[in-house]
């Protein structure tokens, strides 16, 4: 069971004064049941990426693969792929436009062929695992806050039953809050219900804390693709891109050029805490 | 002189319904007491919906006083003759770039503003190459913008503003948006803009790490003003910061951590070289 890419590479305007190479040679397989991060600056091709894997897009060359079928073969169900494999779009509360809340998450399985009834049970299930409360299904999705607008978007996504879920940048314009709590609502929702999720971002700090894997595009390439710890030990490499590491790995690095014995891996808070108070410790 | 005072300012927004009837209303803003020095470089923080967008908006009269008053460089918002003097006084930059962005060469784009107040053509190209050599994008002038990265875009939608010349300049969140080079440049155009041209800039932000460099930052919640001082005074208040659903910069975060696990460090530390500093002095000390 993976979402495979192969040799992918991807031309806008092809033939045209417009060329662009957007994705040049992508080799990569998504696992189930993974959490991965995509980051990259602007123009890097995160977004073609996306596109290539619910077929959005089709490759210029090279083949994407669904539990191992080329998903532009001629009998390829695409829209069950697009069910499989769900995108939420940046800023995807834009696209709330439904009456109220409950609704607007059914549009999806309705489109899919679900009865009523099947479709609301979807719904709201989705809407619980995306963590908006009851009290709101009856709302016009207008009248929320960014956060929960953002949520019951996601909801409208996760109602199709995906198995993967690809978000870009999630948390783009929201509180320091409604960024933790988006974030830990898709860390559940890969821990609880098993869904591999791909998650685009441009805060570093977020990426170290939640994902397992990391993804590094530049100007269509795949630079990196490796655990955080391994990613980030290029952080001369990342700045050179226009993107970097959490600002705690800048300050052990700058520790242990002053001689301290920390661990410069470490990624996180709580990590750089541990490792500079056992420097401390050890110092006789 | 102070570029912006603002006593007992109150907002409320009202809907009306079809017949033009009040039918709800929400009090968007509550007894703010405000003053910003000309020259000043201030940053206002505060959770999605807590009022800073709106207390932005009376900076320019866009949005003028349901309660209290509002002065823009001396002028009292209120008033409608200031409407025009004031949106002069205060220039205001957006979230997104694309939606501020109106001319298809990047020269046209910022001479728009001073053509629109009747400049003299001479003078317009004159402001033109002086507002796009201060934010640092004079060799894209013949540019179209829709090729520019997304700082770049917010760079040349700040040139349109300064090209005005404004007093003041009022960022909502100018970069929401962008990715961290994109961050880095809009930052390092506001605080050149701030220290060169000593225009006042009042910048609004969900990124605790640009405010470091913050003359004030005042913290809103529901309306009010509930904190304000240094970026120093503010940081020291791990606890009270994360009740307003905001957060503190990583580097003062770990020093808050690592003081709770018994490090004798300052608090309030802002930045790398601080932190540093003061554990290698305890790591010096320790080695004794």
């Amino acid at each position: 069971m993976s979402l495979k890419l192969e040799q992918v590479s991807y031309i806008y305007g092809e033939k045209t004064a417009y060329e662009m190479q957007a994705l040049k040679n992508i080799n990569l397989e998504i696992h189930k049941g993974e959490f991965i991060g995509v980051i990259g600056h602007t123009g890097s091709g995160k977004s073609t990426l996306m596109q290539m894997m619910n077929g959005l897009e089709k490759p210029t060359a090279g083949t994407v693969r669904f539990d191992g079928q080329d998903i532009w073969e001629e009998n390829f169900d695409r829209k069950m792929l697009r069910s499989k494999v769900g995108l939420v779009f940046q800023y995807p509360e834009h696209q709330l436009f439904e009456v109220d809340v409950l609704s607007d998450v059914c549009f999806g399985p309705k489109n899919l062929g679900c009865t009523g009834e099947e479709a609301e049970a979807r719904a709201k299930k989705a809407l619980a695992m995306a963590g908006v409360e009851e009290s709101y299904f009856k709302a016009s999705p207008f009248e929320l806050s960014g956060g929960q607008k953002r949520r019951v978007a996601i909801a409208g996504v996760l109602a199709m039953e995906p198995e993967y879920l690809i978000l870009d940048e999630p948390t783009a314009g929201l509180d320091p809050k409604g960024r933790n709590e988006i974030l830990a609502q898709i860390a559940k929702l890969h821990r609880e219900n098993g869904i591999s999720v791909l998650l685009v971002s441009h805060s570093m700090e977020d990426v170290a804390n939640y994902v397992e894997r990391i993804l590094v595009l530049n100007h269509g390439e795949l630079l990196y693709d490796d655990v955080p710890k391994k990613v980030f030990a290029h952080y001369r490499e990342l700045g050179k891109i226009g993107l970097g590491a959490p600002n705690v790995t800048y300050i052990l690095h700058n520790l242990k050029e002053r001689g301290f014995a920390v661990d410069t891996a470490a990624v996180t808070v709580e990590e750089a805490a541990e490792t500079i108070c056992k420097a401390l410790k050890d110092r006789i | 002189m102070s570029m912006i005072k603002a006593e007992k300012l109150g907002h409320v927004y009202k809907r009306l319904n079809e017949q033009g009837e009040v039918e709800t209303t929400k009090k968007a803003l509550k007894d703010i007491d405000i003053e910003v020095e000309a020259g000043d470089f201030i940053a206002i923080l505060g959770h999605n919906g807590s009022g800073k967008s709106t207390l932005a908006k009376h900076f320019n009269a866009i949005l003028t006083p349901s309660e209290g008053a509002l002065w823009v460089d001396g002028k009292d918002s209120r008033k409608e003759e200031n409407m025009w003097p004031i949106r002069q006084a205060a220039g205001m930059v957006f979230q997104n770039p694309d939606n501020q962005i109106i001319a298809s060469v990047v020269e046209e784009d910022v001479g728009f503003g001073p053509e629109n107040v009747g400049v003299p053509t001479e003078e317009i190209w004159q402001r033109v190459e002086e507002s796009l050599k201060a934010v640092g994008m004079y060799q894209y002038r013949k540019h179209s913008p829709n090729k520019l990265s997304g700082g770049q875009k917010q760079r040349v939608a700040i040139a349109g503003v300064v090209a005005m010349r404004p007093k003041c300049i009022v960022l909502d969140e100018p970069t929401a948006m962008l990715d961290p080079s994109g961050r880095k440049e809009v930052l390092k155009t506001a605080k050149a803009l701030n220290e060169k041209e000593h225009v006042t800039v009042i910048l609004i932000t969900h990124y605790m790490e640009e405010v470091v460099f913050a003359d004030k930052v005042f913290v809103m919640d529901k309306g009010r003003i509930v904190m304000q001082g240094t970026p120093r005074e503010i940081f020291s208040q791990v606890e009270e910061l994360k009740r307003y659903s905001l957060d503190v910069p990583q580097v003062t975060l770990l020093a808050y951590e690592l003081r709770k696990k018994g490090i004798d460090l300052p608090a309030g530390i802002l930045t790398n070289d601080e932190l540093v500093e003061a554990l290698a002095a305890a790591y010096q000390q320790k080695g004794k």
